[in-house]
């Protein structure tokens, strides 16, 4: 059980990055489906760079920067010329795949050591729940941190009702005064840069290799795990849990007897979703679902 | 708001000959349509300006430009006599222009707090609720700072939208259509508030339909039409229908009671009751609405109308069937389609969102509420849709416009229009002249009175007592959820409707109301003459709120040439009909001669309401 749970964990920290930076993305009303593809940028650019410099802090940077710049074509694509932000982030997964593919051709095979782990003290080491919850890498511990951050910044900051009020109603927000387009385009550069880290984390921590495609869809379950959490933060990490054990249950199905084929356990993220979606409508409550998400937003002048 | 008018009290005394806020020569187009032509007007510190116009006037146009959100082609605007640029809706609030639009500008995920604190990004959340207490206090403004927007009514949204304007300390405040859902007293209690921010040196630019309102409310007065300055008046010294004449161009529609005939009862309503999550529940509300009668059925804002409106057009089913019917049979399980089909009409409050879809054309939305006439082909709804155009005047420059590109007078016009035009045998209608100009609700309401008067049955939701006072025949007030009992409109003044209003009971015995009764009681009542003044602004603030006429404002002008005899109303439609004598008032200024009666829908403040009647004898339905 305990390599499992920990497995999880590990499974579950490229989620909780890309879950999110779209989370931020879509509370102001954007919906950019170019996570994949960023995640993709994310990861080769963090591995050419820590192989080349051999520093892995750099490696993150540059994760980071590179899901930025396809963030950052999705902002001029949808936002500056108003264009079709389904089209354009499936664009853009279709083009993170290619670049990310081409820019990675010469580093295949190639081998990288994974981040450093966070040991446990040695006095502690002899609980299972310690064990757990230790060895892992810096990443894993600022995914965490990264959502309580978000959860706050979103909750109880000025800028953060903000970005929630322009995902609410942008010509409400412009007859305010408030920078509808200036304030989305950063909600969607730090998306890219959340979406690139999770990659970045594929990359140099899970796998610490680099192969076309690697990211195997988990931008698309990352794209779901917002709509499972109802586009609330904290339920972020229950989602990226419950996702990330459907992920791995897969592996350890001998150990832990499951009888599930694997199949059913990669398709469980959506069925979870979609059951998700279900709730979401029969609740009586509104949910915290944007208003305004993926609609367009010319600014009348 | 004691350091708003401490801030404002500065200004007054510095600046006495540059007014405050002076606009010059301000055009704008888009494309080949001249929104605004040349306007010039001025208000200075202290003033309340009244800027009317009919939709489509170009009002929205240059509010819009004095707040930033547009730029003028064309002309400037000045501030204490310097030239400024507005270049935005945040500019506009630095200078301190505070705007309080008639769409509400709220966001409705959020907190009615979140939603302050966005438009005071200055201040403190301790600091805005603390405020937010003071002024919902001293304005009688409440509103419950910690509920989502979302559920709040019309009514309650529009006050988060003052309590949110008044927050920011203005110098200069622009409303538009700020009344619209406010109960006469939350009215007065506004006028009260603005007078005082007056007296304190704030400058207003008003903007309403509601011409009463204009003269006892506001200083001077500009008129746009087609986008043009068209004349400046003092509303004090000027007829309410000279200004509506130069509003419009042309006489408003008379409103024609004529030839009212109250049959047996049609859409009854029995015991009904709605327990609900959200929102205001029913609870045993009983009514009966008759062939060729218009119901009114008056309250606050956010008592129940929503739930109400519901029940009644099947979007919520009843848990019992008998609890509405119609000719005897129960309907109260059946939904909206099936109800149509009984030959039903709904049109409620919410335009767009509700009674059309803003990004559909006007031949689409016309399908929504036809497709259960099965009338599905393309060709024949565009051809319906010309024809309920021309019918009901909805002035559009596109062929077959979306609905959300028409001016709210027009779409409502188009939304009632698209209902009547099946001739539907019951029809309720929510707020059917929200925010609309004179014109179109002068047009609604004879459209309502049309329906009533070939027995059909007419059922208004209405926060606005004027209309109620004029075109209804009965009301009944609803009041968190139960319903007064009913009561003849000519029994009723504006103040007993609030104290109905605000849950009392009133001493005067509901009437018997079969027909019979029914018509001698309207005859004879008649025939009583009662004092007809137009409310004129004296005194201070606080005088005026005493005034009953203010809450009445029936909005009518009766205007006769010989003023001591009674006048024959004779109607085309009637083979006998029985004039009744009615004594006119003196209205102020308006000596002009007419041939005929004529009472305009947005006309000087008269109570109690009387209506004249002339009744029809020997009519079948």
């Amino acid at each position: 059980m305990e390599p499992f749970l920990i497995a999880v964990i590990v499974a579950a920290t490229p989620f909780l990055y890309a879950a999110t930076g779209e989370l931020v993305a879509e509370r102001s009303g954007v919906l950019n489906l170019g996570v994949e593809g960023m995640m993709l940028l994310g990861a080769v650019a963090a591995f050419v760079t820590a192989l080349t410099t051999g520093s892995s802090g750099l490696g993150i940077l540059a994760g980071a920067a590179a899901g930025a710049t396809g963030a950052l074509l999705f902002v001029i694509v949808a936002l500056g010329f108003s264009a079709n932000q389904a089209a354009t982030g499936l664009a853009l997964t279709i083009f993170g795949a290619g670049a990310s593919g081409l820019i990675g051709q010469g580093y295949v095979g190639e081998a990288l050591k994974p981040l450093p782990k966070l040991q446990a003290p040695e006095q502690l080491a002899e609980f299972s729940g310690v064990r757990i919850l230790f060895n892992h890498d810096v990443l894993v511990y600022g995914a965490f941190a990264l959502i309580a951050i978000v959860w706050l910044y979103l909750n109880f900051t000025r800028s953060g009702l903000r970005l929630r009020a322009v995902g609410d109603d942008h010509h409400s927000a412009q007859a305010l005064g408030l920078g509808v387009l200036r304030i989305r385009s950063l909600a969607v550069l730090f998306g890219g840069a959340c979406a690139g880290i999770g990659g970045a984390y594929l990359s140099l921590a899970y796998t610490p290799l680099w192969a076309e495609d690697m990211t195997a869809g988990r931008g698309w379950i990352a794209l779901a795990l917002v709509v499972f959490a109802s586009w609330r933060p904290l339920r972020i990490v229950f989602g990226a849990l419950i996702f990330a054990a459907f992920d791995q249950a897969g592996n350890y199905r001998e150990t832990l007897n499951i009888e599930i084929p694997s199949q059913f356990l990669s398709m469980a993220p959506y069925l979870a979703t979609i059951i998700a979606l279900v709730m979401i409508s029969l609740a009586s409550r509104r949910s915290d679902t944007p208003a305004c998400l993926g609609r367009e937003f010319r600014p009348d002048r | 708001m004691g350091q708003n008018a401490g801030g404002i009290k500065g200004v007054t005394a510095s600046h006495e000959h540059t007014p405050l806020f002076e606009a010059r020569g301000i055009s704008k187009s888009f494309g080949d349509v001249t929104a605004n032509k040349d306007i010039s007007l001025k208000v200075d510190t202290g003033e309340i300006l009244a800027l009317l116009g009919e939709n489509g006037a170009g009002k929205s146009t240059f509010v819009k430009m004095t707040d930033g959100v547009l730029r003028p082609d064309s002309g400037a605007f000045l501030w204490n006599g310097k030239q400024i640029t507005i270049k935005s809706p945040a500019a506009a609030k630095r200078i301190g222009i505070g705007m309080i639009f008639q769409h509400f500008s709220s966001f409705e995920a959020l907190t009615v707090l979140e939603n302050l604190a966005l438009a005071l990004p200055q201040r403190s959340l301790r600091a805005i609720r603390r405020d937010v207490a003071e002024v919902s206090e001293r304005y009688g403004l409440s509103v419950n700072p910690k509920s989502r927007v979302e559920r709040l009514s019309a009514g309650e949204k529009q006050r988060v939208e003052i309590v949110r304007a008044l927050l920011q300390q203005p110098k200069l405040l622009i409303l538009d259509e700020p009344t619209s859902v406010l109960t006469p007293q939350e009215a007065d209690g506004l006028f009260t508030t603005l007078d005082s921010l007056a007296e304190d040196g704030m400058a207003m630019i008003y903007i309403s339909h509601r011409l009463s309102e204009i003269k006892e409310l506001c200083d001077s007065a500009t008129i746009l039409r087609h986008g043009e300055v068209v004349g400046s008046c003092d509303p004090q010294s000027t007829s309410v229908s000279e200004i509506a004449e130069m509003m419009i161009g042309k006489t408003a529609d008379p409103i024609d009671r004529a030839g009212a005939y109250v049959g047996g009862p049609r859409l009854v309503v029995d015991n009904l009751s709605i327990p609900v999550k959200e929102g205001v529940p029913l609870k045993n509300i009983s009514f009966s609405a008759r062939r060729g009668e218009i119901m009114g059925i008056a309250g606050i804002a956010g008592e129940g109308q929503d739930t109400l409106f519901a029940a009644l057009s099947g979007e919520r089913r009843t848990p019992k069937a008998q609890s509405i019917k119609i000719d005897g049979q129960p309907i109260g399980t059946m939904g909206p389609t099936s109800r149509r089909r009984k030959n039903i009409a709904f049109a409620p409050e919410q335009r767009l969102g509700h009674a059309a879809i803003a990004d559909f054309s006007l031949s689409e939305n016309l399908r929504l509420t036809r497709h259960a006439m099965r009338e599905f082909s393309n060709r024949k709804l565009r051809a319906r849709s010309l024809k309920i155009r021309e019918d009901y005047d909805v002035r559009s420059s596109a062929n077959d416009p979306k609905a959300g590109t028409l001016s709210g007078g027009n779409l409502q016009k188009f939304v009632i229009g698209r209902e009547l035009d099946r001739h539907p045998d019951v029809f309720v209608v929510a707020q059917p002249t929200w925010g609309v100009d004179a014109g179109a609700a002068s047009s609604i309401r004879n459209k309502l009175l049309s329906v009533a008067q070939r027995g059909g049955t007419v059922v208004v939701i209405s926060q606005d007592l004027d209309e109620i006072f004029q075109i209804a025949d009965r009301v009944a007030v609803l009041h968190r959820g139960e319903l007064s009992q009913t009561h003849l409109v000519h029994d009723m003044t504006p103040d007993k409707i609030g104290m109905l209003m605000s849950g009392e009971d009133i001493d005067s015995e509901p009437k018997s109301t079969t027909t019979q009764n029914f018509t001698r009681n309207r005859a004879r009542k008649t025939t009583e003459t009662t004092e007809e003044t137009i409310a004129v602004r004296t005194g201070t603030a606080h005088e005026q709120t005493k005034e009953p006429i203010r809450q009445a404002a029936p909005l009518s002008v009766v205007e006769s040439p010989k003023p001591a005899t009674p006048p024959v109303i004779t109607s085309s439609a009637m083979t006998s009909s029985v004039s009744v004598p009615q004594s006119p008032p003196p209205a102020k200024s308006a000596s002009q001669s007419s041939p005929r009666r004529r009472i305009l829908v947005s006309g000087t403040v008269t109570t109690p309401w009387t209506a004249p009647e002339v009744i029809q004898k020997g009519t079948v339905l």
